[in-house]
């Protein structure tokens, strides 16, 4: 399968910022003109892809995924993950360093890499560590993460929290430039917090997590990357103090790129009533004015990505009380309906949703012609019905976890397949 | 610094100048010394071109090439201290042991510079013996050292600045 | 041409033609190393004290032979016998000191600004010997006098400094002093552990964006110490890492002009920062420069002893 020919869909390109119905031919995994005479003449190897009413994104990318091999197969695996992800229309993912053994080694990258490789499905970016054991002690040898194919850094699910630590591994990590990826928390204000503290901690009387925890540590750590002059990147912004601290920073000329997750956008804490532990995260469900907030930094370019923080905890840790159940909920198969809600809702158009989803991310973390459809580049593509209705149930999720609030709702919007590096892959 | 420049008496020039400077090389050329296991050492400044001239004599009239070193005793003077003039070195690169050593300067007053110059001589190893050629004899000795070989005695007073040019065509000796 | 200074407590305080001095001298006090018995008169009568408070091999001993080499007297005091060890300030060990009249103070201290704190108590002449990560000025108008010695014009050359920029008070003197001299200097280290250099801002100073843009073409390549220390403050993962990302290896070196000069100011680690290959190479002049450290030292106490006699 050299050749394809993706016929008569709306291309949707950030980089070039066009939107148009045309063809896409792909030759030995790589985007390039359309040959004029072949076309005609399906004998001379081209297999062509239907595409007419569908829309044709660069191959959408997940910055933020917890895939939990090795160490915890039970909750997701590299190849359930992939799975989900391909439902989900993604081509590439990235995976979060807090496996068992953490990811601080050129031989866990290596592992992830090569496991990948096996697999062949979709293009996986592992995250290494930004500290040894993500204890925040020492740093990772961090330029033998880079060597072996780690594409960022982060230590999510816990923050840095010695300042000087965080100004010193942003500074190394600037000379491998390798992006950091900030878990922004002040952890001490966070303490035994569960959710978010407001009204819905008051009522369901559980201890609450200020947003100002949130807002501390994003400001703390973009006043390093200012201070230094160094790139960050802000994972999962959930709240409108740290909305509005990384949209003056850009202001400010601070190298800040900031992602927030399609919970964050879609639900808010209301969604915990019935102390429901698979809303349960953190950062946490945040108040209906977040919520908003987070639209309005979507919209206005404060955030440059949509990623899912998808993290599989297994039904048994889930059963349990909201104090007691692990943080976390999955998200790769419903994050591009998600996102098209805000289409639908006429927030977005689809050329931000490409950039949102596939240009910023790739250029965040420095993947080599991805990203856009353009000629020349790799031909990761998702294909996407945004007129198909669907209802998304337990029994379609494709990862081993269960753990989403979106089960039962019904979307606008699905992909259809993917193209990865010019493979052809469809939902099973 | 206020320098008023005083105008030097020429006490000899022309001729008479390089009649004195034939005799003075005649002399040590003449003497016992030998050539073929000598160096001559010329003390820094004013030895430097009456070495020169020295050794040129002695190739061309013995055919011996003989050494030529250079002396700067700055490090060895008796009066701590006197700031260091860059470029001013001593430079000796062989082997002095055992050998003769012509020690050359242009005006002889004190004596001190000539210590000084020995002992530096010594810090190098040991000579068989050393002679002493000045051109020019200012009395007014304050050590016991006498040269062997003498261009001429002037008498001038201690503040008098013996200056002897022998490097141009013009050669003179003046006092300021 | 003289100094017009009583002590020696930064590069700062040189002016170009103030370096040339002291490197001219230090090349006339190099000679007397050839000599049958390496020593001069010159400082008979004086008094030299040298008073190191952080261990010190080369610098102390250089120091040392230098006094030597001029007839000083010399005195070290060992900071762990002293009454330092009693808790005497800095203050009072240099006040008493000083009563008995020495002619210079040679001081080494791990709190930067030492020199310059003593030099204010003392009539005696003051050459830090080391303070803290400030400046280490004799090292300076060493490594300068030994690329002096190969190399003409100091001025076109190009000087890689690779390594622990950010705590090295030789890389801070060097970066003064090279720079004033007109050389175009390139800086490489991981970024966390390279300077806030906004005093540089407008002179040929370069943040290289990898160790073979610093060593690319480079006439002089500054290797500098990495403390094992510094794992420890997250300045670097580790001694492992440093050595596969920071370390000058042969290939490396073969960017360099074909008549590189390899310098490091020692201790080496040798294969952490450096190629053991490479300390071997004739390239590199690391034993030069101790030599002439003892020359450059000689040189700093004899202009510094010469501004006393006329105006101490």
């Amino acid at each position: 399968m050299d050749k394809i020919l993706i016929k008569n869909g709306v291309v949707v390109d950030p980089l070039t910022k066009t939107e148009i119905k045309r063809n896409i031919y792909i030759e030995n995994g790589i985007i390039k003109d359309e040959p004029s005479r072949k076309l005609k003449d399906p004998a001379g190897g081209v297999k062509i892809v239907p595409a007419d009413n569908l829309i044709v994104f660069p191959g959408l990318i997940d910055m933020h995924v917890h895939l939990r091999e090795p160490g915890y197969e039970y909750k997701e695996t590299i190849k359930s993950g992939m799975e989900a992800a391909i439902a989900g229309g993604f081509t590439s993912i990235c995976c979060m360093p807090n496996t068992n053994p953490v990811n601080d080694s050129k031989e866990i990258t290596r592992f992830l890499i090569d496991k990948a490789k096996t697999l062949d499905l979709i293009n996986l970016f592992p995250i290494g560590a930004i500290s040894k054991g993500l204890k925040g002690g020492s740093l990772a040898d961090i330029g033998e993460l880079k060597e072996s194919g780690a594409v960022a850094l982060s230590d999510d699910g816990n923050p840095v929290e010695d300042s000087a630590f965080m100004g010193r591994a942003l500074l190394y990590a600037d000379t491998f430039n390798l992006p950091v990826i900030s878990h922004s928390e002040d952890i001490k204000l966070r303490g035994k917090g569960v959710i978010n503290e407001g009204v819905m901690s008051e009522r369901l009387g559980v201890i609450g997590i200020p947003s100002a925890a949130e807002d501390i540590g994003t400001a703390r750590d973009i006043m390093l990357a200012g201070y230094y002059g160094v790139k960050i990147h802000i994972a999962h912004v959930s709240t409108i103090g740290s909305a509005d601290i990384i949209r003056r920073a850009k202001k400010a000329g601070i190298k800040v790129t900031c992602e927030t997750c399609p919970h964050y956008f879609s639900l808010s804490e209301a969604s915990l009533l019935d102390y429901n532990t698979n809303a349960k995260m953190n950062p946490p469900l945040r108040a209906e004015r977040d919520r908003k907030a987070i639209v309005e930094a979507i919209k206005d370019g404060t955030i440059d990505v949509i990623a899912t923080d998808h993290a599989p905890h297994s039904r048994d840790e889930k059963e349990d009380t909201l104090d007691a159940a692990p943080f976390g909920i999955i998200g790769l198969q419903t994050s591009l309906p998600l996102i098209l809600r805000l289409f639908y809702d006429k927030k977005i158009s689809l050329m931000r949703i490409a950039g949102l989803m596939s240009l910023n991310p790739a250029n965040i973390l420095n993947l080599d012609r991805r990203g856009s459809l353009k000629n020349g580049y790799i031909a990761d593509i998702t294909l996407v019905d945004i007129n198909k209705e669907w209802q998304f149930t337990e029994s379609g999720i494709k990862s081993i976890s269960k753990n989403s609030p979106f089960i039962g709702e019904k979307f606008k919007g699905k992909a259809s397949a993917v193209i990865v590096g010019g493979k052809l892959l469809t939902e099973n | 610094m206020n320098l008023t420049l005083k105008k030097g008496v020429i006490i000899f020039g022309g001729k008479e100048t390089d009649l004195i400077l034939d005799n003075f090389i005649n002399g040590i050329i003449s003497s016992d010394i030998d050539f073929s296991n000598a160096i001559i050492i010329g003390i820094k400044n004013g030895g430097v071109p009456l070495a020169g001239l020295i050794k040129n004599a002695v190739f061309n009239r013995l055919g011996i090439d003989c050494k030529i070193g250079y002396i700067d005793m700055t490090l060895y003077r008796d009066d701590p201290f006197a700031v260091k003039k860059s470029g001013y070195s001593t430079d000796l690169t062989f082997d002095i042991n055992d050998k003769e050593i012509l020690l050359v300067d242009d005006v002889i007053n004190s004596g001190r510079t000539v210590r000084a110059s020995i002992d530096e001589i010594f810090d190098f190893g040991r000579p068989r013996k050393i002679k002493l050629a000045v051109f020019v004899d200012k009395e007014g000795r304050e050590l016991p050292i006498c040269a062997d070989f003498i261009g001429k005695k002037i008498k001038a007073e201690k503040q008098e600045i013996i200056k002897v040019n022998i490097t141009s065509k013009k050669k003179f000796v003046e006092k300021i | 041409m003289s100094f017009q200074k009583k002590d020696l407590i930064s590069i700062k305080d040189l002016s170009a033609s103030d370096i040339n001095y002291f490197v001219e001298t230090a090349k006339e006090f190099k000679k007397i190393f050839l000599k049958d018995i390496k020593k001069v008169p010159t400082l008979r009568g004086k008094t030299v004290v040298n008073i190191f408070y952080e261990p010190s091999t080369r610098t102390r001993s250089s120091f040392e032979i230098a006094q030597k080499r001029l007839s000083a007297d010399s005195l070290s005091i060992s900071i762990s016998q002293s009454s330092v060890a009693k808790g005497e300030s800095l203050k009072d060990t240099v006040l008493n000191l000083d009563a008995m009249k020495p002619d210079a103070f040679i001081i080494r201290h791990s709190e930067s600004g030492a020199a310059h704190f003593i030099s204010k108590l003392t009539k005696a002449s003051v050459i830090n010997a080391g303070d803290g990560i400030n400046e280490h000025p004799t090292q300076c108008l060493i490594d300068i006098m030994t690329v002096a010695e190969e190399k003409k014009d100091l001025s076109s050359l190009k000087v890689a400094i690779i390594g622990d920029i950010c705590h090295s008070r030789v890389a801070r003197s060097d970066i003064y002093g090279f720079s004033k001299l007109g050389a175009d200097i390139y800086l490489y280290a991981p970024h966390s552990l390279l300077p806030r250099l906004t005093e540089h801002k407008n002179k040929k100073i370069v943040i290289a964006k990898s160790i073979e843009e610093a060593v690319k073409d480079a006439d002089v390549v500054i290797m500098l110490r990495i403390q094992k220390e510094r794992a420890s403050y997250y300045f670097i993962p580790s001694i492992e890492e440093y050595r596969n990302f920071f370390k000058l290896t042969p290939e490396l070196l073969s960017l360099a002009d074909k008549k590189v000069m390899v310098l490091h100011p020692g201790p080496v680690n040798r294969d952490v920062e450096i190629s053991g290959s490479i300390i071997n190479d004739n390239r590199t002049h690391i034993f030069k420069q101790v030599e002439n450290g003892v020359a450059v030292r000689m040189a700093c106490l004899y202009i510094l002893m010469g501004y006393q006699k006329i105006h101490g």
